[in-house]
This record gives structure tokens, sequence and C-alpha cells, in this order.
């Protein structure tokens, strides 16, 4: 298996990922877990705005919005 | 558009609502994630009108309502919908201090059914701090047409408490929740929640603080558990907020402290730090929901969310998304244009006749004359004035808006937006706000608490007024119909209006814009932080409801707001502006002092001063112009808007004239309710006043602008 580490904001559109580690602050990391998203959670990516600078997740079942800000402080791995 | 009399009206403030608790009866409380159709199930069961829609988000308020099944009463309280009650934010708090300490005899969870795993993630921390747990599974609808079959019966066993099916749009579904309810607060049904269990080394920690506890304080058995979680996690708000509510001391008890201190040191050893000590329990929540679903659920379909990808991709897509977004705006507005004309002449024949009437009435009984003009050259044509400008374009405004936000568009549009509020140093959640007050600004107001940092929040209520609501646009409407359709007819003349109002609308987002980003550099100083925000699914929505939820909850609330200023408002007027000193009215007298300063703008005194008098409700400002140009009794009858053009033309108005009243329309003071409500949600009289005079000076400059440069091409 050739398993990768990157920056969440760095997963192309349409495809997965699973967190691997989330390195945002105290305050934002909580935001993260309260909507399920933990170590391993699959997470796919589907939109980029057309302003720029965020994209928005399928995470479990949900489309949840995030910036690239704190999107590059998820890593994710890929398989 | 949040919107309604509950949403306006009684807000519970956040310490009350602790004690909301049925007398007579039982008392229930509804929690669930946002979205998920609370409210529609509040409003169901209770018959009452909370502010439903399909975004995150919008039930910022507490809500009580009653509801009677068989031989018993049961008060309803909806509480915030939140992701979580693990956090400090305000919404959380509130979730969380009730359930845990206003002691209702049931706790409804309400989840999605479509996203059941993370739902189960707030069942499971509603578990720690209640036992009368209800998990009602709604949208089952939506599950259904998404091929999720979900297996209630096997939920119910693996949770330990009742689990029903609802469908919340159609009210039959609620019967079996009503039921159960019913039996759980009769205790016919006990539920008995099966707890997460941790990993077995916080467990075994949690036991040692539990016994520990038990030592000193006498409480309830299940807030022991939540308490030692609390205190493992080292949680200080929430501890805070427990000791207040139960009357102990837990933080200054040495001996409860030193055992957290060494459980600490342990936990540290084996690698759960207090930073990674959340992440830890939400995994092992997280796990546990995992499991469940894959015992519960099935997916037919593995694409279920294909549909709504698809649209979702054209939505927010790099070239098209914007400018789909701005011809929705642009047809909204341009139906609302083309359909409140016939309306509003009639409504101006119909009201001029009984003018007539009136008068002819008046004559007939002797009233003096000057009785009978204030009454009804004074508040009865103001009033009826108001109505035939307002009512129709609300009452296709409303429900056209009403419709974008069932969908679940207005999420798309902060999604859409954010890239250039990130760039200003804000939320794109502010143009969910934004988009609010269109219907009202108190509401968008209200609204900014979705934004949850304060800076951020400060920013969307300091600049929430830039966005014309419902009581400026129809003046927006009219005006650009005079000046700047009147040479075109038809078709065309319809679209160069809506082109014009929404220039000025655009402005208005512009404007936003800059004043934040200018805000962010002076006295809210900060760089963009976080945005986490979901896109709900689209839903269909339902016309019918839409129709008689915006004319009766909003467009007549909002009419009859109006009319409760114009009617003393007009009687105002027309005192000031028939009683004067050395025959020259008082109103003439204000208007001729403020119009060199309004030549300026490009105005004159008159309009300066209708905005003035206009703080109240901006609706009136139109009636009082009009008023004021139509002064002494000189009786008018106005059979339409042209009519109304007439007027203003002959006093003077020119293109540029209308150009700097839509502006300054757009751009000046907010009305009275606004400025109260911003006093309310900032506490302080420094943002009010901020918020009253930043716009103004912004209409002020803008309107000078425009002056100047008209008149450099006029005397080329
Ligand atoms: N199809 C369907 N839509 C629903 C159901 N329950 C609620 N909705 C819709 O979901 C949206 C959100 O509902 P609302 O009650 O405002 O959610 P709340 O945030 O939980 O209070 C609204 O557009 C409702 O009409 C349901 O059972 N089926």
């Amino acid at each position: 298996m050739n398993t990768k580490i990157i920056t969440l904001n760095k997963l192309p559109v349409n495809k997965t990922g699973f967190i691997y580690n989330i390195k945002c602050s105290e305050n934002v990391k909580r935001r993260l877990l309260d909507l399920g998203i933990v170590k391993n959670t699959c997470i796919k990516a589907i939109l980029k705005s057309p302003s720029g600078g965020l994209k928005a997740f399928e995470i479990r079942g949900s489309l949840i919005a995030i910036r690239d800000e704190d999107s590059s402080l998820i890593q994710i791995y890929t398989k | 558009m949040g919107l309604t009399k509950s949403s306006m009206g009684n807000v519970l403030l956040n310490d009350d609502i602790k004690y909301y608790k049925n007398e007579n009866g039982f008392t229930v409380a509804l929690a669930g994630n946002p979205n998920v159709g609370k409210s529609t199930i509040f409003n169901s069961l209770t018959g009452l009108h909370q502010h439903t829609g399909n975004w995150p988000g919008k039930t910022v308020s507490n809500a009580t309502g009653h509801c009677n099944y068989k031989d018993k009463d049961f008060l309803l309280v909806d509480i915030p919908g939140t992701y979580s009650i693990l956090s400090d934010s305000q919404e959380e708090e509130i979730a969380r201090d009730y359930i845990c300490f206003g002691n209702p005899d049931a706790t409804i969870v309400v989840v999605d059914a479509t996203c059941l795993e993370r739902n189960l993630n707030l069942v499971f921390q509603i578990m720690e701090i209640t036992d009368n747990i209800i998990v009602c599974v709604n949208l089952l609808d939506e599950a259904k047409k998404k091929h999720i079959k979900i297996n209630l019966k096997l939920l119910s066993d693996l949770l330990g408490v009742p689990v029903v099916g609802t469908i919340a749009r159609k009210k039959k579904s609620l019967n079996n929740l009503l039921d159960t309810i019913y039996k759980v607060c009769n205790k016919d049904i006990i539920p008995s929640p099966k707890k997460i269990h941790y990993l077995p080394i916080i467990e075994n920690k949690i036991e040692l603080l539990n016994s520990k506890l038990k030592e000193f304080f006498d409480l309830s058995p299940v807030l022991y558990r939540w308490i030692s979680l609390k205190l493992l996690d080292n949680e200080q708000s929430i501890i805070k907020s427990i000791e207040n509510n139960l009357n102990i001391n837990i933080s200054n008890n040495v001996s409860i402290n030193d055992l957290r201190i060494e459980i600490e040191k342990d936990l540290s050893n084996i690698g759960i730090t207090k930073s990674n000590f959340k992440d830890t329990i939400t995994s092992s929540i997280m796990q546990k929901a995992e499991k469940i679903c894959n015992k519960v659920c099935t997916f037919e379909n593995a694409n279920y969310s294909s549909r709504d990808r698809k649209i979702d991709k054209i939505l927010t897509s790099k070239t098209f998304g914007i400018p789909i977004m701005i011809l929705f705006l642009g047809i909204i507005f341009w139906i609302t244009i083309v359909g409140a004309n016939y309306p509003s002449q009639m409504l101006f024949s119909f009201f001029g006749f009984i003018q007539e009437q009136l008068i002819s009435f008046a004559n007939y009984i002797n009233c003096p004359v000057w009785l009978s003009d204030m009454l009804i050259l004074g508040v009865f044509r103001t009033l009826t004035w108001i109505i035939s400008v307002m009512l129709p374009p609300m009452a296709i405004f409303f429900p056209l808006f009403t419709f974008l936000e069932d969908l679940g568009y207005l999420p798309r549009i902060a999604f859409n937006m954010d890239g250039f509020f990130k760039k200003c140093c804000c939320s794109g959640k502010q143009m969910i706000t934004m988009c609010m007050g269109f219907g009202c600004n108190a509401a968008g107001v209200t609204g900014c608490r979705i934004i949850s940092f304060p800076r951020e929040r400060l920013m969307a209520i300091l600049t929430n007024s830039f966005v014309p609501c419902n009581g400026r646009f129809p003046f927006l409407i009219t005006i650009a119909t005079i000046f700047i359709a009147s040479s075109i007819q038809g078709f065309a003349g319809s679209i160069v209006s809506t082109i014009a109002v929404m220039f000025v609308i655009l402005l208005g987002i512009f404007m936003t814009l800059v004043i934040s980003k200018i805000l962010s550099k002076t006295i809210l100083k900060g760089l963009p932080s976080s945005f986490v925000l979901e896109l709900p699914p689209y839903r269909k929505p339902q016309f019918g409801k839409i129709l008689v939820r915006s004319i009766f909850d909003r467009t007549l609330f909002v009419l009859g707001r109006a009319i409760c200023v114009a009617a003393p408002a007009g009687l105002v007027i027309w005192i000031f502006a028939n009683v004067g000193i050395n025959g020259e009215s008082l109103l003439n007298i204000i208007a001729n002092f403020l119009n060199p300063f309004a030549n300026l703008m490009g105005l004159d005194g008159y309009i300066l001063t209708a905005f003035i008098f206009g703080i109240p409700a901006n609706e009136i400002v139109l009636p009082i112009i009009l008023m004021c140009y139509l002064g002494n009794g000189s009786l008018v009858n106005l059979d339409d808007t042209f009519a109304i053009g007439n007027i203003l033309i002959q006093n003077g108005w020119t293109i540029l004239t209308a150009i700097n009243v839509m502006i300054f329309t757009c751009l000046h003071f907010p009305c009275t309710t606004t400025l109260l409500t911003i006093k309310k949600e900032t506490g302080k009289w420094k943002w009010t006043i901020l918020s009253f005079v930043i716009p103004t000076i912004c209409g002020i400059i803008l309107c000078m602008f425009t002056t100047l440069v008209y008149n450099i091409f006029v005397t080329i």
C-alpha cells in the first residue's frame, strides 16, 4: 500500500483521503470534532468556491465548507 | 429572514430559559443538530410559527409552546440547534444548561436520517447529562429518496432509548412521537441509555473521580460521571457553570483537585494530554456511531447525493457561480417590480376613492376643516400610501425569497462569496445575515449570532443596514420606475428598473466589503479567522406553506409595524406642515435650514427632513416627502406611481436627485428597531452609535461625490 501524507487543502476535487492529524487551534479543532472529523475519518473534496480560498468536503454524509487556512493545518493520508 | 412575531418579540434571555418548567404538566426539551427539522416539529406540535428554513443556525432564540395529548399538557422548549454540547459557545451553553439543569421530563434529540452517524455524536453527548432521552429520526422521506433504510427497532436496542421515526412535514407521522413523549413522561417507558465506554484507562479514572465526588457532594446520579469527565477535560467554563447552577464548589476542593492533577499526570504518561483528550473522547463516540450505523443503516445506492452534487457544481462553479447568484436576485426583483405595479395602482385608486368619500362625509357632518384635514390628509393618507406602495412588493418578494431560503441556497451564497469576505477579514456567513437584512435589518442583526467570532459578528452587525430592507426597497423600486425607466415602455422598462435597483444593492454589498475591510484595519483589528459551514442538502420547498407563512408571518407583521408608526407620524408631519411661526410652517423652517447641506448632496431640504422623520420606520420616508410637497392641504389624488412622479418632478427632482435618493436610501442610519436590536445584541452604546454614524457618513460622501461628478458633466 502506498500511503502519502498531505494537507487537506491540497486534496484535489473528487479525491478521497483520511484524516491523520488536526493541528488547528483549539477552537477550530473543537468545531471540527463536533462535526465528527476525527482521526481516520474519510473525507472527500467536492466543491471549490468561485471566490477562492475555501473548499467544501463531504464528511460523514454531509457537506462542510472549510477555509484553506484551516484545512492547511489538517493532515490527511491518501491510499 | 427570521422575521416572525416570535423572533422579533419575546426572545428569551439566556438566563431565564433554565426556569422554564411546566407547573401543570410535563416539560419537554427539543434538541438536535442545526437544520434537522426541529422547528418544523415544534411548530407542528404546538401550532406556533417559529421560523424554519433550510440553513444551519436559524434557530437563534429559544421558543416555548404548549401542546396537549390525551389528558396531559406538555410544555415544549425549543433549544438552539447545535452540533455538540461540549464547547463554550453561547448556544451550546444554553442547550447544555437547559437539558442538564432545567430538568425537563424528557429530552427529544432530533436526528437527520440521511446523516445519522454524525448526529449520533450529539445523542451520545446528551446521554452523558440526562437519561430521559427520546431519539427522533426525522427526514425519513429524504432518506427514502436517497435509498437509505434505517432499522429503527435495532437502533433503539443499541442505544437503549426509545426511537421514533418521523417526517416532520407530515403531521400524521408525529403521533407516534407524541405517544412516546407521553409514555416517557409518565414513566411507562424508562429509557436506559447505553452510554459510551471510553478507553478503559479513562473509564477507570472516571470511576476514581466519581467516588471522590460522591464523598463531598450529593447530586443526581447522572451528574457525577458528567462532572468527572469535565474535570478530566479540565473544562473550566463548564465546571464554573456547573458550580453556579448547583451551588457547589468543586474547583476549590483540595482533595478533588489533587486527585485531578494526579490523574492528569497518569494520563499524560500514556500519551493522553490536555490537547488530545477531546480527540480521544470524540474518537470513541464516533467509532461507536460508525458501528451502530453499519448495523442499522442500509445504503442501497452508494451515490445517493449525486443529484445535489450536480446542482452544486453548477451553482458554485467558477464561471457561473456568482453570475447565477446575481441573476437569481435580479429575477426576484424583476418579478417583484412587474408584479407589484398593477396591484399598487389599484390600491391607489381604491384608497383615493375612499378618501374622497371620507372628505364628503366630514363635510356632511360639519366636522371642522382642521380636524378633518388632520385626520384624512394627515393620518389616513399617509397610512394608505404606505399600504399601496409597500404591500404589493412585499407580498411578492417575501414568498420568492422564502423559496430560495427553503431550497437551501443561502449557505451556497455564503460559500460563493466567502473568498471576498475573507480578503476583508470577515466571515462569509455575513452574507447570510445580509440576506436576512433584505427582510428586515433588525432580523439580520439578530441573525449575526450565527457568526461565532465576536469581532466578525460585530462587523456584520455594524454593516447590516447597508442592504436595503423591505421597508426601503419598495421605495427604491418606485423611484427607479419613475425616473430611470419612465421613458422606456413595457418589458424593457421593467428590466431597466431592475438593473437600477440591483445596482444599488450591489453597491450596498460592495460598501459592506469596503467598510468591513476598513474596520478590520482600524477599530476591529484582526485577521480572518476560521470558517466552517455546513451546506445542507437541497430540499423541495413547500409552496403552500411558503405562501401562508410569508404573507401572514412576515408581510402582515412588517406592514402592521409600519402602520403603527405611520399613523402617528402622519399626524406629526401634518402638524409640522400646517403649524408655523409667522406664516411659515415648521416643516419649511426645518427644510430650509437643512437645504444648503442637502443641496451639496444633490437632495433638497425636504428629502433630508423626511429621512430624519423616517427614523422610526424607513417605510414612511416617501409619504413624508410627498406630504411635504403637498404640504398645505392642496388636494391631490394619486392614481399611480406616475402621479407621484409628476409631483416629484414639479418639485425639482432630476435624475441626479433620484440617483442620490436611491443611494441615500441604501446608505443611511438604520431605523430605531434596528438600532435597539444592535444595542441589545452588542450591549454597548458605542457600537450602536457607530452603526448609526458609519452608513450615514458613507451615504453623505457618496451623494456628494455623485453630485460633484454630475455638475462637472453638466458644466462641460
Ligand atoms: N423533506 C422533509 N423536509 C423536512 C422535514 N423536516 C423538516 N424539513 C425541512 O427542513 C428544513 C429545516 O427545518 P427546520 O425545522 O427549520 O430545522 P431546524 O434548524 O432543526 O429548526 C426546512 O426547510 C423544513 O421544511 C422532513 O421530515 N422531510
